[in-house]
Protein backbone atom coordinates (compact mmCIF):
# COMPACT_ATOMS: atom_id res chain seq x y z
CA UNK A 1 0.00 0.00 0.00
CA UNK A 2 1.38 3.69 -0.91
CA UNK A 3 1.98 6.02 2.17
CA UNK A 4 0.03 8.62 2.81
CA UNK A 5 1.56 12.30 4.09
CA UNK A 6 -0.32 15.28 5.51
CA UNK A 7 1.22 18.48 3.27
CA UNK A 8 -0.79 21.26 3.73
CA UNK A 9 -3.41 22.53 6.71
CA UNK A 10 -6.34 24.97 6.22
CA UNK A 11 -9.31 26.25 9.14
CA UNK A 12 -11.51 28.57 10.02
CA UNK A 13 -12.93 28.10 13.59
CA UNK A 14 -14.45 29.82 16.15
CA UNK A 15 -11.14 30.62 17.71
CA UNK A 16 -9.62 32.35 14.70
CA UNK A 17 -9.24 32.07 11.06
CA UNK A 18 -6.18 30.40 10.13
CA UNK A 19 -3.88 27.36 11.77
CA UNK A 20 -1.50 28.96 13.49
CA UNK A 21 -3.86 31.38 15.17
CA UNK A 22 -6.29 28.94 16.19
CA UNK A 23 -3.56 26.81 17.36
CA UNK A 24 -1.64 29.28 19.64
CA UNK A 25 -4.98 30.48 20.97
CA UNK A 26 -6.10 27.17 22.05
CA UNK A 27 -2.66 25.95 23.43
CA UNK A 28 -3.35 29.30 25.53
CA UNK A 29 -6.55 27.95 26.79
CA UNK A 30 -8.97 30.49 25.19
CA UNK A 31 -12.52 29.79 24.36
CA UNK A 32 -14.38 30.73 21.39
CA UNK A 33 -17.47 30.68 23.05
CA UNK A 34 -20.25 33.49 23.05
CA UNK A 35 -23.69 34.97 23.04
CA UNK A 36 -25.56 34.14 19.46
CA UNK A 37 -24.93 36.90 16.90
CA UNK A 38 -26.07 34.93 13.77
CA UNK A 39 -29.47 35.59 14.60
CA UNK A 40 -31.72 36.68 17.44
CA UNK A 41 -31.56 33.18 19.82
CA UNK A 42 -34.75 34.85 22.00
CA UNK A 43 -36.66 32.00 20.73
CA UNK A 44 -34.71 29.00 21.09
CA UNK A 45 -33.29 27.03 24.98
CA UNK A 46 -29.55 27.55 23.91
CA UNK A 47 -28.32 31.38 23.46
CA UNK A 48 -24.82 30.80 22.97
CA UNK A 49 -22.66 29.19 20.76
CA UNK A 50 -18.84 29.28 19.11
CA UNK A 51 -18.86 31.61 16.49
CA UNK A 52 -16.54 32.52 13.97
CA UNK A 53 -14.93 36.00 15.17
CA UNK A 54 -16.11 37.94 11.64
CA UNK A 55 -13.64 40.72 11.04
CA UNK A 56 -11.39 42.99 8.65
CA UNK A 57 -8.73 39.51 8.56
CA UNK A 58 -6.51 40.93 11.25
CA UNK A 59 -5.90 39.63 14.22
CA UNK A 60 -7.06 36.33 13.58
CA UNK A 61 -10.79 37.71 12.12
CA UNK A 62 -12.24 35.75 9.26
CA UNK A 63 -13.04 38.64 6.41
CA UNK A 64 -15.60 36.74 4.03
CA UNK A 65 -14.10 38.66 1.06
CA UNK A 66 -10.55 37.04 1.37
CA UNK A 67 -11.72 33.59 -0.31
CA UNK A 68 -15.18 34.46 -2.40
CA UNK A 69 -16.39 37.86 -3.65
CA UNK A 70 -19.72 39.39 -2.43
CA UNK A 71 -21.49 38.10 -6.06
CA UNK A 72 -20.40 34.39 -5.44
CA UNK A 73 -21.03 34.40 -1.73
CA UNK A 74 -24.45 35.73 -2.35
CA UNK A 75 -24.99 32.02 -4.31
CA UNK A 76 -23.87 29.67 -1.53
CA UNK A 77 -24.83 28.81 2.19
CA UNK A 78 -22.08 29.71 4.68
CA UNK A 79 -20.38 25.75 5.09
CA UNK A 80 -19.52 26.76 1.66
CA UNK A 81 -17.70 29.73 2.23
CA UNK A 82 -15.94 28.35 5.50
CA UNK A 83 -14.73 25.17 3.33
CA UNK A 84 -13.27 26.91 0.94
CA UNK A 85 -11.81 29.15 3.24
CA UNK A 86 -10.15 26.52 4.76
CA UNK A 87 -9.46 24.72 1.37
CA UNK A 88 -7.54 28.07 0.20
CA UNK A 89 -5.56 28.45 3.32
CA UNK A 90 -4.21 24.31 3.03
CA UNK A 91 -3.89 24.21 -0.52
CA UNK A 92 -1.61 27.32 -0.33
CA UNK A 93 0.33 25.94 2.59
CA UNK A 94 1.37 22.60 0.52
CA UNK A 95 2.70 24.75 -2.31
CA UNK A 96 0.99 21.98 -4.75
CA UNK A 97 0.23 23.77 -8.08
CA UNK A 98 -1.34 21.17 -10.20
CA UNK A 99 -0.34 22.24 -13.85
CA UNK A 100 -0.24 19.60 -16.41
CA UNK A 101 -3.78 18.11 -17.03
CA UNK A 102 -2.17 14.86 -15.35
CA UNK A 103 -1.79 16.72 -12.10
CA UNK A 104 -4.98 17.98 -12.53
CA UNK A 105 -6.40 14.76 -12.75
CA UNK A 106 -4.30 13.09 -9.83
CA UNK A 107 -5.68 15.67 -7.14
CA UNK A 108 -8.80 15.18 -6.08
CA UNK A 109 -11.26 16.72 -3.39
CA UNK A 110 -13.38 15.16 -0.38
CA UNK A 111 -14.76 17.70 1.85
CA UNK A 112 -17.76 17.06 3.52
CA UNK A 113 -20.35 18.01 5.87
CA UNK A 114 -22.67 16.84 8.28
CA UNK A 115 -25.60 18.80 7.41
CA UNK A 116 -25.00 21.03 4.58
CA UNK A 117 -27.29 24.20 3.90
CA UNK A 118 -29.68 23.82 6.71
CA UNK A 119 -29.98 27.93 7.21
CA UNK A 120 -30.34 28.03 3.08
CA UNK A 121 -33.29 25.02 3.23
CA UNK A 122 -35.21 27.03 6.12
CA UNK A 123 -34.60 30.55 4.66
CA UNK A 124 -36.09 28.94 0.87
CA UNK A 125 -38.89 26.83 2.76
CA UNK A 126 -40.04 30.11 4.91
CA UNK A 127 -40.12 32.09 0.69
CA UNK A 128 -41.72 29.68 -0.90
CA UNK A 129 -44.63 29.54 2.15
CA UNK A 130 -44.40 33.33 1.65
CA UNK A 131 -44.07 34.52 -2.12
CA UNK A 132 -44.63 30.76 -3.90
CA UNK A 133 -42.63 29.24 -6.01
CA UNK A 134 -41.37 31.35 -8.73
CA UNK A 135 -39.04 32.92 -5.92
CA UNK A 136 -36.95 29.77 -5.48
CA UNK A 137 -33.66 30.80 -6.65
CA UNK A 138 -31.81 28.80 -8.88
CA UNK A 139 -28.90 29.06 -6.62
CA UNK A 140 -30.95 27.81 -4.29
CA UNK A 141 -29.62 23.16 -4.72
CA UNK A 142 -26.37 24.11 -5.82
CA UNK A 143 -25.76 27.08 -2.70
CA UNK A 144 -27.16 24.10 -0.03
CA UNK A 145 -25.90 20.36 -1.16
CA UNK A 146 -22.90 18.84 0.38
CA UNK A 147 -20.71 17.83 -2.21
CA UNK A 148 -20.96 21.49 -3.37
CA UNK A 149 -17.73 22.38 -1.25
CA UNK A 150 -15.61 19.49 -3.14
CA UNK A 151 -17.21 20.88 -6.26
CA UNK A 152 -16.37 24.63 -5.93
CA UNK A 153 -12.87 23.80 -5.06
CA UNK A 154 -12.17 21.25 -7.66
CA UNK A 155 -13.40 24.00 -9.61
CA UNK A 156 -11.35 27.15 -7.97
CA UNK A 157 -8.01 24.76 -8.35
CA UNK A 158 -9.03 22.83 -11.45
CA UNK A 159 -8.42 19.49 -9.71
CA UNK A 160 -9.70 16.93 -11.63
CA UNK A 161 -9.65 14.25 -9.94
CA UNK A 162 -11.59 11.73 -7.73
CA UNK A 163 -14.36 13.97 -6.33
CA UNK A 164 -16.49 13.00 -3.44
CA UNK A 165 -18.06 13.81 0.16
CA UNK A 166 -18.67 13.16 2.88
CA UNK A 167 -21.93 13.20 5.20
CA UNK A 168 -21.78 10.99 8.73
CA UNK A 169 -22.54 13.65 10.80
CA UNK A 170 -20.10 14.62 13.38
CA UNK A 171 -17.47 11.63 12.07
CA UNK A 172 -17.74 13.62 8.62
CA UNK A 173 -14.35 15.04 9.04
CA UNK A 174 -12.61 11.99 10.18
CA UNK A 175 -14.00 10.01 7.43
CA UNK A 176 -13.37 12.38 4.76
CA UNK A 177 -9.33 12.53 5.64
CA UNK A 178 -9.37 8.57 6.66
CA UNK A 179 -11.08 7.58 2.93
CA UNK A 180 -9.09 9.84 0.98
CA UNK A 181 -5.98 8.68 2.58
CA UNK A 182 -7.56 5.24 1.11
CA UNK A 183 -7.56 6.67 -2.03
CA UNK A 184 -4.44 7.83 -2.82
CA UNK A 185 -3.24 4.26 -1.42
CA UNK A 186 -5.14 2.90 -4.00
CA UNK A 187 -3.66 4.81 -6.46
CA UNK A 188 -7.07 6.56 -7.25
CA UNK A 189 -5.14 9.46 -6.73
CA UNK A 190 -1.92 11.43 -5.63
CA UNK A 191 -2.92 14.21 -3.61
CA UNK A 192 -6.27 14.73 -2.24
CA UNK A 193 -7.97 17.93 -0.26
CA UNK A 194 -10.03 16.70 2.43
CA UNK A 195 -12.01 17.80 5.29
CA UNK A 196 -15.52 19.26 6.88
CA UNK A 197 -17.14 22.11 6.56
CA UNK A 198 -20.36 22.98 8.95
CA UNK A 199 -22.60 26.51 9.51
CA UNK A 200 -25.38 25.15 11.44
CA UNK A 201 -25.92 28.23 14.09
CA UNK A 202 -29.09 29.31 13.24
CA UNK A 203 -31.97 28.81 14.60
CA UNK A 204 -33.52 25.93 13.12
CA UNK A 205 -30.29 24.40 13.93
CA UNK A 206 -30.12 25.25 17.52
CA UNK A 207 -33.85 24.27 18.03
CA UNK A 208 -33.04 20.96 16.51
CA UNK A 209 -30.11 20.32 19.01
CA UNK A 210 -32.47 21.30 21.61
CA UNK A 211 -35.20 18.97 20.73
CA UNK A 212 -32.42 15.97 20.95
CA UNK A 213 -31.33 17.59 24.23
CA UNK A 214 -27.98 16.99 23.04
CA UNK A 215 -27.14 21.06 23.86
CA UNK A 216 -25.63 22.71 27.16
CA UNK A 217 -28.35 25.12 28.27
CA UNK A 218 -27.23 26.31 31.82
CA UNK A 219 -24.32 28.41 31.40
CA UNK A 220 -25.77 31.70 29.30
CA UNK A 221 -23.71 34.33 32.30
CA UNK A 222 -20.62 32.64 31.11
CA UNK A 223 -20.00 30.55 27.19
CA UNK A 224 -16.77 29.94 28.41
CA UNK A 225 -17.84 27.83 30.72
CA UNK A 226 -20.43 25.84 29.03
CA UNK A 227 -18.16 23.10 26.93
CA UNK A 228 -16.54 20.81 29.94
CA UNK A 229 -15.70 17.74 28.68
CA UNK A 230 -15.37 15.08 31.34
CA UNK A 231 -16.52 17.71 34.29
CA UNK A 232 -19.29 16.94 36.95
CA UNK A 233 -21.15 20.17 35.96
CA UNK A 234 -21.26 19.06 31.80
CA UNK A 235 -24.88 19.45 30.55
CA UNK A 236 -24.57 19.53 26.74
CA UNK A 237 -22.28 20.44 23.78
CA UNK A 238 -21.59 24.02 22.09
CA UNK A 239 -22.67 24.21 19.13
CA UNK A 240 -19.34 25.20 16.85
CA UNK A 241 -19.16 26.37 12.87
CA UNK A 242 -16.14 26.42 10.90
CA UNK A 243 -14.16 24.27 8.69
CA UNK A 244 -11.10 21.83 8.15
CA UNK A 245 -8.95 21.23 5.60
CA UNK A 246 -5.94 18.83 4.85
CA UNK A 247 -3.78 17.96 1.82
CA UNK A 248 -3.11 14.47 1.64
CA UNK A 249 -0.32 13.68 -0.62
CA UNK A 250 1.65 10.21 -1.94
CA UNK A 251 4.47 10.03 0.47
CA UNK A 252 7.06 9.99 -3.12
CA UNK A 253 5.17 12.61 -4.75
CA UNK A 254 5.51 14.78 -1.80
CA UNK A 255 9.35 14.03 -1.05
CA UNK A 256 9.75 14.11 -5.01
CA UNK A 257 8.61 18.46 -5.04
CA UNK A 258 9.90 19.10 -1.96
CA UNK A 259 7.17 19.54 -0.06
CA UNK A 260 7.44 20.14 3.65
CA UNK A 261 5.99 17.22 5.51
CA UNK A 262 4.03 17.90 8.66
CA UNK A 263 3.33 13.90 9.48
CA UNK A 264 2.03 10.33 8.18
CA UNK A 265 -1.55 8.89 8.29
CA UNK A 266 -0.52 5.88 9.66
CA UNK A 267 -3.98 4.46 10.53
CA UNK A 268 -8.06 4.45 10.05
CA UNK A 269 -10.67 2.34 11.18
CA UNK A 270 -14.80 2.61 10.93
CA UNK A 271 -17.19 0.94 12.59
CA UNK A 272 -20.98 1.22 13.35
CA UNK A 273 -22.88 1.02 17.01
CA UNK A 274 -26.30 -0.66 15.70
CA UNK A 275 -27.60 0.75 18.82
CA UNK A 276 -29.25 3.76 18.90
CA UNK A 277 -29.93 6.73 16.47
CA UNK A 278 -28.31 9.67 19.19
CA UNK A 279 -26.56 7.76 21.93
CA UNK A 280 -23.71 5.34 22.04
CA UNK A 281 -24.09 2.18 24.16
CA UNK A 282 -22.33 2.36 27.73
CA UNK A 283 -20.01 0.19 27.06
CA UNK A 284 -18.54 2.43 24.02
CA UNK A 285 -18.35 -0.24 21.87
CA UNK A 286 -18.26 1.35 18.47
CA UNK A 287 -15.97 3.30 19.56
CA UNK A 288 -13.44 0.82 20.77
CA UNK A 289 -13.75 -1.13 17.67
CA UNK A 290 -12.97 1.65 15.33
CA UNK A 291 -9.68 2.31 17.50
CA UNK A 292 -8.92 -0.98 17.25
CA UNK A 293 -8.88 -1.14 13.39
CA UNK A 294 -7.35 1.91 12.98
CA UNK A 295 -4.39 0.61 15.34
CA UNK A 296 -4.21 -2.96 13.40
CA UNK A 297 -4.20 -0.72 10.22
CA UNK A 298 -1.67 1.43 11.78
CA UNK A 299 0.77 -1.70 12.59
CA UNK A 300 1.40 -0.15 16.33
CA UNK A 301 0.16 -1.25 19.65
CA UNK A 302 -1.91 1.00 22.18
CA UNK A 303 0.85 1.54 24.06
CA UNK A 304 2.61 3.51 20.93
CA UNK A 305 0.06 6.12 21.07
CA UNK A 306 0.88 9.11 23.22
CA UNK A 307 -1.92 11.49 22.17
CA UNK A 308 -5.97 10.89 21.63
CA UNK A 309 -8.01 14.18 20.75
CA UNK A 310 -11.13 12.63 21.99
CA UNK A 311 -14.46 12.95 20.76
CA UNK A 312 -15.42 14.09 23.68
CA UNK A 313 -18.39 16.06 23.51
CA UNK A 314 -19.23 17.74 26.89
CA UNK A 315 -22.12 15.18 27.33
CA UNK A 316 -22.93 11.74 29.03
CA UNK A 317 -21.32 10.54 26.37
CA UNK A 318 -17.53 11.33 27.33
CA UNK A 319 -17.30 9.06 30.19
CA UNK A 320 -17.96 5.89 27.56
CA UNK A 321 -15.63 6.87 25.42
CA UNK A 322 -13.06 7.36 28.04
CA UNK A 323 -13.74 4.07 29.65
CA UNK A 324 -13.31 2.82 26.15
CA UNK A 325 -9.81 3.77 25.29
CA UNK A 326 -9.22 3.00 28.95
CA UNK A 327 -10.02 -0.94 28.44
CA UNK A 328 -7.82 -0.30 24.81
CA UNK A 329 -4.96 1.09 26.20
CA UNK A 330 -5.03 -1.03 29.19
CA UNK A 331 -1.51 0.01 31.57
CA UNK A 332 -0.54 1.78 28.73
CA UNK A 333 -3.37 4.21 29.59
CA UNK A 334 -1.22 5.94 32.06
CA UNK A 335 1.35 7.61 29.80
CA UNK A 336 -1.14 8.42 27.38
CA UNK A 337 -2.47 12.04 27.14
CA UNK A 338 -6.55 12.46 25.96
CA UNK A 339 -7.71 15.93 25.93
CA UNK A 340 -10.72 17.16 24.17
CA UNK A 341 -10.46 20.61 22.49
CA UNK A 342 -14.24 20.62 21.97
CA UNK A 343 -13.95 22.59 25.24
CA UNK A 344 -12.32 25.64 22.71
CA UNK A 345 -14.14 25.37 19.75
CA UNK A 346 -17.37 23.67 20.79
CA UNK A 347 -18.56 21.23 18.49
CA UNK A 348 -18.23 21.61 14.74
CA UNK A 349 -19.88 19.15 13.62
CA UNK A 350 -19.02 17.68 10.38
CA UNK A 351 -16.20 19.82 10.31
CA UNK A 352 -15.28 18.69 14.05
CA UNK A 353 -13.10 15.69 13.09
CA UNK A 354 -11.40 17.53 10.48
CA UNK A 355 -9.87 20.17 12.29
CA UNK A 356 -8.89 17.74 15.16
CA UNK A 357 -7.15 15.73 13.19
CA UNK A 358 -5.31 19.22 12.22
CA UNK A 359 -4.92 19.44 16.45
CA UNK A 360 -3.12 15.90 16.63
CA UNK A 361 -0.93 16.64 13.29
CA UNK A 362 -0.07 20.38 15.37
CA UNK A 363 0.45 18.46 18.32
CA UNK A 364 2.88 16.03 16.66
CA UNK A 365 4.76 19.43 15.00
CA UNK A 366 5.10 20.53 18.48
CA UNK A 367 5.23 18.16 20.66
CA UNK A 368 2.67 19.56 23.12
CA UNK A 369 -0.71 18.23 23.60
CA UNK A 370 -3.74 20.94 23.90
CA UNK A 371 -5.31 21.07 26.83
CA UNK A 372 -9.33 20.84 28.02
CA UNK A 373 -10.64 23.51 29.24
CA UNK A 374 -13.38 23.91 32.32
CA UNK A 375 -12.24 20.32 33.41
CA UNK A 376 -12.80 21.31 37.12
CA UNK A 377 -14.27 17.96 38.90
CA UNK A 378 -13.93 14.91 37.09
CA UNK A 379 -17.20 12.94 36.44
CA UNK A 380 -14.63 10.13 37.04
CA UNK A 381 -11.32 9.61 38.12
CA UNK A 382 -9.20 9.10 34.58
CA UNK A 383 -6.53 6.59 34.59
CA UNK A 384 -4.93 9.13 31.51
CA UNK A 385 -3.76 12.65 31.84
CA UNK A 386 -6.88 14.91 30.34
CA UNK A 387 -4.47 18.08 30.00
CA UNK A 388 -7.30 19.84 31.91
CA UNK A 389 -6.86 23.74 31.94
CA UNK A 390 -3.16 23.63 30.70
CA UNK A 391 -1.62 22.51 27.31
CA UNK A 392 0.82 19.85 28.13
CA UNK A 393 4.32 19.42 26.59
CA UNK A 394 5.21 16.56 26.06
CA UNK A 395 6.79 13.59 23.95
CA UNK A 396 4.35 12.58 21.12
CA UNK A 397 5.34 10.44 18.01
CA UNK A 398 1.80 9.07 17.21
CA UNK A 399 -1.60 10.99 18.06
CA UNK A 400 -5.23 9.45 17.22
CA UNK A 401 -8.04 11.15 16.49
CA UNK A 402 -11.69 9.70 17.14
CA UNK A 403 -14.99 11.11 15.91
CA UNK A 404 -18.44 9.22 16.67
CA UNK A 405 -21.78 10.84 15.12
CA UNK A 406 -25.37 10.32 15.54
CA UNK A 407 -26.64 7.25 13.85
CA UNK A 408 -24.05 5.48 15.38
CA UNK A 409 -20.94 5.98 12.95
CA UNK A 410 -17.50 6.22 14.26
CA UNK A 411 -14.46 6.71 12.63
CA UNK A 412 -10.87 6.78 14.45
CA UNK A 413 -7.42 8.20 12.46
CA UNK A 414 -4.10 7.99 13.44
CA UNK A 415 -1.30 10.34 12.41
CA UNK A 416 2.04 9.70 12.82
CA UNK A 417 5.80 11.58 12.78
CA UNK A 418 7.50 11.10 9.93
CA UNK A 419 11.03 11.38 10.64
CA UNK A 420 13.06 14.07 8.08
CA UNK B 1 -31.94 57.72 -18.52
CA UNK B 2 -35.75 56.32 -17.36
CA UNK B 3 -36.01 55.11 -13.85
CA UNK B 4 -36.69 51.57 -15.30
CA UNK B 5 -33.57 51.49 -16.66
CA UNK B 6 -31.84 52.88 -13.96
CA UNK B 7 -33.49 50.41 -11.32
CA UNK B 8 -32.78 47.48 -13.92
CA UNK B 9 -29.21 48.59 -13.97
CA UNK B 10 -29.04 48.38 -10.39
CA UNK B 11 -29.98 44.79 -9.98
CA UNK B 12 -27.28 44.01 -13.07
CA UNK B 13 -24.77 45.49 -11.47
CA UNK B 14 -25.73 43.98 -8.21
CA UNK B 15 -26.18 40.23 -9.11
CA UNK B 16 -23.65 39.61 -11.59
CA UNK B 17 -21.00 42.16 -9.98
CA UNK B 18 -19.84 43.94 -12.51
CA UNK B 19 -18.74 47.64 -13.28
CA UNK B 20 -22.00 50.36 -14.12
CA UNK B 21 -20.23 51.43 -17.35
CA UNK B 22 -20.26 48.04 -18.98
CA UNK B 23 -24.09 47.63 -18.60
CA UNK B 24 -25.07 49.34 -21.80
CA UNK B 25 -28.02 48.98 -24.07
CA UNK B 26 -26.52 45.72 -26.47
CA UNK B 27 -24.48 44.37 -23.41
CA UNK B 28 -25.91 40.69 -23.54
CA UNK B 29 -26.37 39.37 -20.14
CA UNK B 30 -24.04 35.79 -21.02
CA UNK B 31 -21.58 37.14 -23.47
CA UNK B 32 -20.56 40.53 -22.49
CA UNK B 33 -21.49 40.66 -18.92
CA UNK B 34 -20.36 37.16 -17.93
CA UNK B 35 -23.52 35.18 -16.53
CA UNK B 36 -24.17 31.59 -16.66
CA UNK B 37 -27.60 30.40 -17.49
CA UNK B 38 -28.54 30.08 -13.50
CA UNK B 39 -27.32 33.79 -13.35
CA UNK B 40 -29.76 34.61 -16.21
CA UNK B 41 -32.68 32.91 -13.98
CA UNK B 42 -32.20 34.88 -11.13
CA UNK B 43 -32.12 37.80 -13.00
CA UNK B 44 -35.70 37.82 -14.28
CA UNK B 45 -36.45 36.72 -10.74
CA UNK B 46 -35.20 39.88 -9.50
CA UNK B 47 -36.79 42.15 -12.32
CA UNK B 48 -40.06 40.16 -11.25
CA UNK B 49 -39.67 41.19 -7.56
CA UNK B 50 -37.96 44.53 -8.15
CA UNK B 51 -41.07 45.64 -10.93
CA UNK B 52 -44.44 43.65 -9.23
CA UNK B 53 -44.88 41.73 -12.94
CA UNK B 54 -44.81 38.33 -13.72
CA UNK B 55 -42.65 37.12 -16.73
CA UNK B 56 -43.13 33.98 -18.25
CA UNK B 57 -40.70 31.54 -18.86
CA UNK B 58 -41.35 31.78 -22.80
CA UNK B 59 -40.69 35.81 -22.55
CA UNK B 60 -37.77 35.19 -20.19
CA UNK B 61 -35.79 33.69 -23.03
CA UNK B 62 -36.12 36.59 -25.26
CA UNK B 63 -34.72 39.02 -22.62
CA UNK B 64 -30.75 38.42 -23.51
CA UNK B 65 -29.23 42.25 -23.08
CA UNK B 66 -29.78 45.41 -21.18
CA UNK B 67 -31.82 46.63 -23.78
CA UNK B 68 -33.78 43.56 -23.52
CA UNK B 69 -34.77 43.70 -20.21
CA UNK B 70 -35.71 47.95 -19.77
CA UNK B 71 -38.11 47.43 -23.04
CA UNK B 72 -39.64 44.20 -22.00
CA UNK B 73 -40.43 45.74 -18.60
CA UNK B 74 -41.43 49.24 -19.54
CA UNK B 75 -44.40 47.82 -21.75
CA UNK B 76 -44.78 45.13 -19.16
CA UNK B 77 -45.20 47.42 -15.85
Amino acid sequence: MRRVVITGLGMVTPLADGVEDTWSRLLDGQSGAGTITRFDPERVTTKYACEIPLGDGTDGTFNPDTYMDAKDRRKVDDFILYGMAAATQAVADSGWVAESEDDKCRTGVMIGSGIGGLSSIADTAVLLAEKGPRRVSPFFIPGALINLVSGQVSIKFGFKGPNHAVVTACSTGAHAIGDAARLIMLDDADVMIAGGAESPISEIGIAGFNACKALSTQNADDPTKASRPYDKDRDGFVMGEGAGVVVLEEYEHAKARGAKIYAEVLGYGLSGDAYHITAPSSDGDGGYRSMEAAIKRAGITPADIDYINAHGTSTMADTIELGAVERLMGDAAEKATMSSTKSATGHLLGAAGAIEAIFCILAIRDQIAPPTLNLDNPDVEPKLDLAPHKAVQREINVALSNSFGFGGTNASVIFGKVDS
Amino acid sequence: MSDIADRVKKIVVEHLGVEEEKVVENASFIDDLGADSLDTVELVMAFEEEFGIEIPDDAAETIQTFGDAVKFITEAS
